[in-house]
């Protein structure tokens, strides 16, 4: 290398060695430039040699004042009130018809309003952007190191700031269909939109009323709330247990030394995961029905009276006992190819060891296989036990909540929080109370998952295998 | 004659687990038997009262095919196949980019980003469905055909929160081949492209298929994304209105048909990749 070369080298490694700079110290420290940037996104750049970069900087800018005055004020307005005029209809004398006039739709207002919001977020993080890299090509431009071009710039997207490029559309999607429509969703449980009370159009912030409503026992919706929630947890231990310990007393005899063409029977099983699971559980829907082929098989076999037929999915019991059984049947080939890989890493030595000291099969099982396997695979028991209190298919595909016991209420007696909510804002258009019911399903997630993971071996001891 | 009865207990054990294990396999083949069986009964209607049809047909299938006057299932079969590829191509580029940037680069939003999609998870999967919808609806996404691109965005827009099993597989790829390639001048892309990717085949073949295969059998999200657009169904909305008590006695067998045509494709798959499978997740497992 040429001493010219080296000294090159030598600015760009120091200019590296920035780092990344924060926007308070560049609005101290920085020059004039810097700090007019704040008001003047891009200037910086312009004066520093870098015109490309400072004028799109600039084109941000100028998009989002030309957004916010036309719009963006508007929604931000409107969001306090979420909108009063009420859509009328005035007959049109010349046509002959009513015409109606525009009200305003609350819903829009409000997904506007939360949609502003979030760009204006974004909007403050390029701002911040903005300041900095003035910041820094005002640094690089005193010091005589070099700036770089907007071709370098463009060239360091496919480098070292890959990461910008590739996270970029990720980011721009859950942004757009998860993050905006959560918070979108969390809104509406603070108002009364509703079918009750005639609240579709216009509606309004109610604040804590929907969860006083749902909290207090003595109302239908608080009955139906406690009871549904009961029943969510029931399922999801007994399905998450069931099919755990069920996967696993399979995996363990199909994988013992003694048991002949395991890929058979193994096939056996896993065949039956390649079934659509919506298509197998309508076909046992039909199947379960008063009418249908179980029943009248029994009936055929003498082993109930002609005209008798259980009560799959007509007795609350029995459609409970129903849908974890098979749930059984559609989860444990997944819990069997999960748990072999699982279960064959389970040193062989510690089985020898426990052979030599005379322990049965039953005695290994409860002393080495139950603690090493509760210890590798409690995150994978959260996310099922997650995955079960959202278990939405199976249920709605099954029993669709039925059998209805009480009425009043909305609710089945196979109705989950998630089923519940699916028919209160399809269904009922209670799409505040849903929104409640959704919050609190995730709270008591939350909560439940931090508090396991974080008392089980496998966080304490991280590493430890 | 200790050695001779601790042999008999052993062979007693081991009729006693086989026949079990045949009682369980029975169980478990028993429905998917039975539909394939249905789907070749020549006898309508849902409820026969014996397991073996009495006579067997083509028909079922053929019917499928060209009946379009109720259900048109050849357009629901096109309309599926079409937001397959689509959602497929869009979910693998965000989810393998996503799952790369994680793995192999360090930069300040990578924990956040972390963390937030481990507490997106939390949330009930189809609470903002509605939310979704009445987006869509805001930019005018659920009319006529614009349906099916709706349908690929909610199919893949949130696909990079599952970025775990490829992050977990990139992971144990060495990190050491990177550094060789960006010492001989490699950028990161290039190293995505040329090297991480070809390595990763397993991974990178396993997010093609699970995404392909998610549109044939989601069906909650086409039924609420579609409502009563009848040309836009998917396949599963189409099965599934089979079953409805209108169409399920001239329909069943066809459901049946229907659902075999869709599960072979996926079985096939699934048993190639079955080894993909228990790999990836017990490294998510462990992680």
């Amino acid at each position: 290398m040429t001493s010219t070369q080296l000294s090159i080298h030598a600015a760009r490694v120091q200019r590296d060695r920035l780092g990344s700079l924060g926007v308070v110290q560049a609005l101290r420290d920085g020059g004039v430039e810097t700090k007019a940037s704040a008001f003047v996104m891009g200037l910086g750049n312009i004066v520093h040699r870098q015109a490309v970069k400072g004028v799109l900087f600039l084109a941000a800018e100028i998009a989002y004042i030309i957004f916010m005055v036309r719009s963006g004020f508007h929604n931000l307005a409107m969001l306090v009130s979420l909108g009063s005029v009420q859509q009328e209809e005035i007959w049109n004398e010349e046509l002959q018809v009513y015409l109606y006039t525009k009200g305003d739709q609350s819903i829009l207002l409000l997904l506007y309003g939360v949609a502003t919001i979030l760009v204006t977020i974004v909007m403050f993080w390029i701002w911040r952007g903005t300041v900095k890299s003035a910041f820094k090509a005002e640094l690089c431009d005193k010091n005589g190191w070099p700036v770089n071009t907007f071709s370098q710039d463009l060239h360091g997207l496919l480098d070292e700031n890959l990461y910008r490029l590739l996270m970029t559309p990720s980011m721009f999607f859950i942004g757009v269909l998860t993050i905006l429509p959560l918070i979108f969703m969390i809104c509406m449980a603070f108002t009364n939109y509703s079918k009750i009370g005639d609240h579709l159009v216009l509606f309004d912030w109610v604040g804590l009323e929907n969860f006083a409503t749902l909290f207090d026992g003595g109302s239908v919706l608080g009955g139906t709330f406690w009871s549904v929630l009961a029943w969510t947890l029931v399922w999801a231990f007994f399905a998450t247990f069931t099919n755990y310990f069920a996967g696993m007393v399979l995996a363990i005899v199909i994988n013992r030394k003694d048991t002949k063409i395991k890929g058979f029977w193994r096939f056996c099983f896993v065949i039956s995961c390649a079934v659509p699971m919506f298509v197998s559980l309508l076909i046992m829907r039909t199947m379960l029905q008063p009418e249908g082929a179980v029943n009248v098989l029994l009936r055929n076999m003498g082993l109930i009276a002609s005209d008798a037929s259980l009560p799959f999915f007509t007795n609350a019991t029995w459609a409970r006992v129903t849908v974890i059984i098979i749930n059984i049947w559609v989860g444990v080939p997944y819990t069997l190819l999960q748990l072999t890989g699982v279960l064959q890493n389970i040193p062989g030595d510690l089985y020898e060891a426990a052979d030599l000291d005379g322990a049965n099969k039953v005695q290994q099982f409860f002393k080495i296989t139950l603690p090493y396997m509760l210890y590798v695979t409690t995150p994978y028991l959260i996310a099922t036990f997650t995955g079960n209190v959202n278990n939405f298919n199976v249920i709605y595909l099954l029993s669709e909540g039925q059998p209805v016991v009480d009425l009043s209420s909305t609710a089945g007696a196979t109705d989950l929080l998630v089923t519940w909510l699916y028919k209160l804002t399809i269904d009922k258009q209670y799409y505040n109370i849903g929104a409640v019911v959704g919050i609190l399903t995730f709270i008591i997630l939350a909560i439940g998952s931090l508090l396991t993971y974080r008392n089980s071996k496998s966080y304490k001891e991280e590493g430890g295998f | 004659m200790k050695t001779k009865s601790a042999k008999q207990t052993r062979l007693i054990n081991n009729i006693i687990v086989h026949v079990v294990l045949a009682v369980l396999a029975f169980i478990w083949v028993f429905p998917v038997l039975w539909v394939v069986m249905t789907s070749f009964r020549a006898e309508k209607g849902s409820y026969v009262s014996t397991f073996f049809p009495k006579s067997y047909t083509l028909d079922n299938y053929i019917k499928l095919f060209t009946d379009t006057t109720l259900l048109n299932f050849p357009k629901m079969f096109m309309n599926t196949l079409i937001v397959a590829i689509f959602s497929c191509l869009l979910s693998t580029f965000l989810l393998l980019s996503v799952s790369y940037c994680l793995s192999r680069m360090r930069f300040k939003m990578r924990k956040p980003y972390m963390n937030m999609a481990m507490v997106l998870g939390l949330f009930p999967g189809f609470m903002s469905m509605i939310a979704v919808y009445f987006i869509l609806k805001a930019v005018g996404l659920t009319e006529g055909n614009l349906i099916r691109v709706a349908l690929v965005l909610c199919y893949s827009g949130g696909a990079a929160i599952g970025f775990q099993v490829a992050k977990g597989f990139f992971d144990t790829t060495p990190y050491a081949i990177d550094e060789a390639a960006m010492l001989d001048g490699c950028t990161r892309w290039q190293i995505f492209t040329k090297i991480t990717l070809p390595l990763s085949k397993p991974i990178v073949i396993y997010t093609i298929l699970t995404s392909f295969i998610n549109p044939w059998v989601d069906f909650i999200f086409a039924k609420v994304i579609c409502r009563a657009n009848a040309d836009q169904y998917t396949v599963a909305i189409g099965l599934w209105r089979m079953l409805e008590k209108e169409y399920i006695d001239n329909w069943y067998t066809c459901f049946a048909a229907g659902a075999v045509l869709i599960s072979i494709p996926i079985a096939l798959l699934f048993l190639k990749l079955q080894k993909y499978y228990v790999n990836g997740t017990n490294g998510a497992v462990k992680g």
